[in-house]
């Protein structure tokens, strides 16, 4: 098993005819189960052409209703990327991933908000992973996204990072020591987004073929400290911690739109402080995620 | 990016919030001309920077006189003003604002902003105004009334009263206070704002509300869609390496230490970083190349590095995911004889085609020191710097 998709997911390419959507859609495809799993892309200009043998249709809704796809992958560019997000939302997938990165943060107050009425009022739920984020795999089954797939080997390991190289370095780690990962996932930098670490951390908890998990963060936001609370009284297996952005000055954006500290919460020391207090193995030292991972097994 | 706050006030005004009348100048003349076009006898000459704290540091004079006006524009323009936001080097005044004086009954603060935990805006007002929000928010939270906003439904006219209650506005005065929170609101939305701050916002012994300071903050993701709010950027208040560095799409920040840091990605920077610290040194910059390094690109960062005098080393640490290894190595061997790299340079790579990567390195005859992981690069850079 493995969070969030396996081998028989199958997946809609959003801005697939983009330079970009291209190159990755390709790179996919090519791994592992990708060649049965990338079944659709969306472009309405472009309905009924194919590429890399992927039908394209005119809408998320019509991919969904021909191919019965129940996730989407979205690399359209930043001023429509808001609008790519709600239409898989309306089409009533399971999940959406936005790999896009430099999305009007405004956009996505306002699609958040629409997909939490949605929901309330008894609407399907979307989950959101992203965006500006690396998407996720389930190693030698599928790659939703833009990592490199080589670098990852099936096991029993989860990760999960807001970073993208941050989270390949955490996965070669592994490799190289010969661990394995269930599933790999990135949440991407943003302030707003979708799927956080308390969510992940769930699925991790929840997920039988998952043994012990890599947690990384950085400066900026809630998120990571959120997670270690409700790991402290929840999370059954063993987690490796690491924030990145100790060295970061103050009020200053580093490269991520949400990697900001405007308060004592958002330091890197602040948050490695909970996370160890809730009983994460915390380490300053990012060479050694993989090693302390291993010495807790 | 951030705007002056004559500009900030110009905004509010073209969304109908009140503020002073004034007159943004750019020299000592400009702001005798300035005084006298506003008339009345009171004139408040405020030195205008990104950075806050500015009255503390000596940057707003109060002038009673014309004369007064002249001698403290002379003085304040061209000063460096050293504020706790500015650094100890200060920031140098290039431009003023000379505003008609105040009648000041009570001054409140008034803020919108994005909340990341609720993802709605929060609007957030005090009682205590004219203070640094940060040191309310500490010694006494409970004057700190928030309402969180939908965006769908806009701040509603109960949200907007309850804020004005929450923080004393008189009976009197209250439905311009709600007036003034429900336009920053809207002002904030249509702007693209990450920040729109109104501190002290002021009432009059009149009981009029209006906005006496003013600052914003702007999601850079949306400039593209502002052309006006572009129009206001400033570079004389920006960091010249990091301006730079934009033009370049690099991601750059400028720091304290000695060595110079190129990494892919905005997290494996900040932990490339954070691991300098480990051993024993501090970064002299944090400076993401993004997806895409070419030749061009590595170039310019190294030369961007290079021109601060701080840096005795550098280290470059990439993970070649999708870029490989090899396109980089050859992208730093150009880039280090283009700028005659004279400062000891550790490359870790990490990825796609690794090891041809570290062939061209070692074959470039250049003293390039190669290092397995980030850990080992950092060790190493720290040992040749010292």
């Amino acid at each position: 098993m493995s969070i969030l998709i396996n081998k028989d997911t199958k997946v809609i390419t959003q801005g697939i005819t983009g330079k970009t959507g291209q190159f990755h859609t390709e790179k996919c495809q090519e791994y592992a189960n990708g060649k049965n799993c990338f079944v659709a892309g969306v472009n309405p200009k472009k309905a009924g052409e194919k590429i890399f043998d992927i039908p394209i249709f005119a809408s998320v809704k019509d991919a969904k209703a021909q191919t019965g796809a129940t996730v989407s992958v979205i690399y359209v560019p930043p001023p429509g990327a808001a609008a790519a997000v709600w239409e898989a939302c309306e089409a009533d997938l399971d999940l959406v991933i936005c790999i896009t990165e430099g999305i009007p943060v405004r956009d996505m107050l306002i699609v958040r908000n629409k997909m939490r009425a949605k929901e309330a009022a008894g609407g399907k739920k979307t989950l959101l992973l992203g965006p500006n984020c690396p998407g996720t795999i389930t190693p030698d089954e599928i790659k939703i996204g833009i990592m490199p797939g080589h670098i990852h080997r099936k096991g029993r390991i989860g990760v999960v990072s807001r970073s993208g190289t941050l989270t390949y370095e955490a996965v070669a780690q592994l490799t190289e020591i010969g661990l394995g990962q269930s599933s790999a996932v990135g949440l991407g930098g943003d302030p707003i987004n979708g799927l956080k670490h308390v969510d992940l951390m769930k699925a991790f908890n929840d997920d039988p073929d998952t043994d012990a998990v890599i947690m990384i963060g950085e400066i900026g936001g809630p998120d990571e400290a959120d997670a270690a609370r409700w790991c402290k009284s929840n999370m059954k297996k063993p987690i490796v911690g690491f924030i990145a952005g100790v060295t970061a000055p103050a009020g200053k954006r580093m490269g991520h739109a949400g990697a900001l500290i405007s308060g004592g919460a958002d330091t890197a020391d602040a948050k490695l402080a909970i996370m160890e207090e809730c009983g994460f193995h915390v380490t300053r030292n990012p060479s050694e995620m993989g090693r302390l991972l291993k010495s807790l097994l | 990016m951030k705007i002056h706050e004559y500009q900030a006030k110009e905004i509010l005004r073209k969304f109908g919030v009140a503020t002073p009348k004034g007159i943004a100048c750019f020299s000592v003349d400009e702001a005798v001309s300035a005084a006298q076009k506003l008339g009345g006898k009171v004139w408040v000459v405020k030195a205008q920077i990104h950075a806050g704290g500015r009255g503390k540091g000596g940057g707003v004079k109060v002038a009673k006189s014309m004369d007064e006006v002249k001698s403290f524009a002379t003085a304040i323009l061209g000063m460096q003003l050293v504020t706790h936001q500015t650094g100890p080097g200060g920031q140098k005044v290039r431009r003023l604002l000379i505003e008609e004086g105040a009648d000041i009954k009570k001054e409140y603060y008034v803020a919108a902003l994005t909340d990341r935990t609720t993802q709605k805006v929060a609007m957030m007002a005090s009682s205590e105004g004219g203070m640094d929000i940060e040191e309310v928010a500490h010694k006494s939270p409970e004057k700190i009334i928030k309402v969180f906003v939908d965006p769908l439904v806009g701040l509603t006219d109960a949200q907007a009263l309850e804020l004005a209650n929450g923080i004393g506005v008189p009976a009197g005065s209250q439905a311009q206070a709600v007036d003034t929170f429900k336009k920053l609101y809207t002002c904030y939305m249509e702007t693209d704002a990450t920040l729109a701050e109104i501190n002290p916002m002021i009432l009059e012994g009149n009981g009029n509300i209006k906005a006496l300071d003013a600052k914003f903050n702007f999601d850079s993701n949306s400039l593209y869609r502002h052309e006006d709010i572009v129009a206001f950027r400033d570079l004389d208040e920006e960091d010249p390496a990091e301006v730079e560095a934009s033009k370049f799409d690099l991601s750059y920040i400028s720091l304290d230490g000695n060595i110079g840091c190129m990494v892919n990605g905005a997290g494996l920077a900040m932990a490339t970083m954070d691991t300098i610290k480990l051993y024993g040194a501090e970064p002299a910059n944090f400076l993401d190349v993004g997806g895409g390094a070419t030749t061009e690109k590595v170039t310019e960062a190294f030369r961007i590095m290079l021109e601060n005098p701080q840096v005795k080393g550098i280290l470059v640490n990439i993970f070649g995911g999708i870029m490989r290894c090899d396109t980089i190595a050859t992208g730093v061997v150009a880039a280090a004889n283009e700028v005659h790299l004279s400062v000891p340079l550790v490359v870790r790579m990490k990825g796609t085609n690794e090891e041809m990567g570290k062939k061209i390195l070692a074959d470039s005859g250049l003293p390039i020191i190669s290092a397995d992981t980030m850990a080992e690069a950092a060790e190493k850079i720290v040992a040749a710097v010292k």
